[in-house]
């Protein structure tokens, strides 16, 4: 144990590094997932198709291809740049790869919640005389996100570990600081192994308990 | 001369699938009047109000509110269903919003009245429809009969032209049926156009102006309540009626 105690500096800014990539990412998933869903139940066709085309083919990708199209798709090839900063860089191009992966599963869930509204809270807010935009935003979706926090929270849980194949694409988060942890203390690979499991389980559990108690605070009683 | 009337129906024409759910329907309600539309069930009761803002599309046919064509969709329709109040058998009051909120949501993100003035007015509906002390209440705390008087609160605070009620108490307790009909009957008697679907007799009589039955899909008599009730002129309406009465 003592090779992660005497990391503890690099190992703490990597795990931050995964944090950061996790809450933008999440922010990002959260913005486009909801847009997504709001396509797919919208009126518009056109709406319709393109937002069930997008999510059937991110949640049959493997998150690895997404994330190197993003690298070297994006960023080599189309020359997609946010930063000068080669790490900046790279970082960026990974809270893309996993919005845009996530969002299909926030997408997914949120619609799941769409479900769980009654019919009649729409025609109520349809008759009152909100538009389409307006039922969905004060109506719909506040319900169905109540509704689905729970869910919502294991695909949080899930991209905080997705996060582990940002460093395929050059972040220096977790995954990556443990590789190279390992590479220098070969004889420690079990301790370390260990450390860097204990670190996601303190990102991941509280995130799970903080989704089960806000899921049952934010419930809708009908 | 007469005041054209405030809705119109011409000729409208409704399927579901093979279903002809409305066929060549033709029925004016005048301004301030109240009619009670009643029918067995399936015959098309419900998909006649829905069809009047536009929940249901028609197939063939005109409706005119106020002189105004329905609109097909966007603005034109939302503008015009915030005209038209409605009331369900299910209340559908929205649930994560309290009282208040389901009041005055309309008129603040419709109509887009000052926060402080649509709080007011809402405050008076429903000390109106008697429930000013619930205000801050969830719709699931209430009593059915509660959440039936926020629903026609909430239509009021639009001030529609016309309401459209779809059986307002037969999702309730029958402890809880007089009291959302006395409201009723007070803004029937406040001159508001109402079109209700009911099966409530007594409210027929106290508050409507005219009856009319349908049965699969037609209207088939419409008359005053008392001569509808008292003296049924098709054989279909007897039936239906000796049906009612036996229960
Ligand atoms: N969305 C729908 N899709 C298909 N058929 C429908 C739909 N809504 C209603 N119907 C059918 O249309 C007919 C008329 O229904 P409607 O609800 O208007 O009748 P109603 O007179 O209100 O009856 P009730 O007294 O039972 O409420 C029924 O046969 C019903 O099964
Ligand atoms: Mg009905």
């Amino acid at each position: 144990m003592n090779v992660v105690l005497e990391n503890l500096g690099p190992i703490l800014e990597a795990f931050w590094s995964t944090v950061l990539l996790s809450v933008a990412s999440a922010i990002g998933a959260l913005v486009l997932g909801t847009l997504l869903a709001g396509m797919r139940v919208s009126p518009v066709p056109v709406l319709r198709a393109s937002g069930t085309l997008y999510v059937n083919t991110m949640r049959n990708t493997p998150l690895t291809l997404v994330l190197l199209f993003c690298g070297l798709g994006l960023g080599n090839t189309l020359g997609l740049k946010f930063s000068e900063t080669v790490t900046v860089n790279s970082y960026w191009l990974a809270v893309v790869g996993l919005s845009a992966y996530t969002a299909s599963f926030v997408c997914e869930s949120l619609r799941a919640g769409i479900n769980t509204v009654p019919m009649g809270q729409a025609e109520a807010a349809r008759s009152v005389g909100l538009t389409f935009g307006q039922t969905m935003t004060t109506i719909i979706l506040p319900q169905a996100f109540r509704s689905v926090v729970g869910p919502l929270g294991s695909v949080l849980i899930a991209l905080i570990k997705n996060t582990t194949i940002a460093s395929l694409i050059g972040v220096a988060e977790a995954a990556a600081s443990m590789r190279t942890l390992i590479e220098f203390n070969g004889n420690a690979v079990i301790p370390i192994f260990i450390g860097f499991a204990l670190g996601f389980m303190v990102l991941t559990l509280p995130t799970g308990f903080l989704f089960g108690w806000l899921s049952k605070r934010l419930a809708v009683a009908r | 001369m007469t005041a054209t009337p405030l809705v119109v129906l011409e000729n409208v024409n409704k399927h579901f699938g093979e279903l002809h759910v409305l066929q060549d329907i033709n029925l004016s309600v005048h301004r301030g009047e109240v009619v009670v539309l009643i029918g067995p069930s399936g015959s098309g009761k419900s998909t006649l109000c829905r069809t009047i803002n536009r929940l249901e599309t028609i197939d063939t046919g005109t409706i005119t509110i106020d002189g105004q064509p329905l609109p097909a969709e966007g603005r034109g329709l939302a503008r015009l269903r915030s005209d038209v109040g409605m009331v369900f058998q299910s209340f559908n009051l929205f649930a994560h919003k309290t009282v208040l909120q389901n009041v005055t949501l309309g008129p603040l993100k419709v109509r887009k009245t000052p926060k402080e003035q649509a709080e007011k007015r809402a405050l008076e509906l429903l000390d109106r429809v008697g429930i000013a002390n619930q205000a801050h209440k969830y719709p699931a705390q209430l009593s059915g009969g509660q959440q039936q008087r926020v629903a026609i609160a909430r239509a009021l605070a639009m001030d529609p032209k016309v309401i459209m009620f779809d059986e307002p108490t037969s999702a309730l307790d029958p402890e809880m049926v007089q009291e959302v009909l006395d409201v009723m009957v007070n803004l029937a008697k406040d001159g508001m156009t109402m079109v209700v679907v009911t099966h409530e007799m007594g409210f027929a009589r106290r508050a409507a102006n005219r009856v009319v039955f349908m049965a699969n899909g037609q209207i088939v008599e419409e008359n005053t309540p008392d001569e509808f009730f008292g003296s049924p002129r098709t054989d279909r309406a007897k039936d239906f009626l000796s049906k009612i009465l036996t229960h």
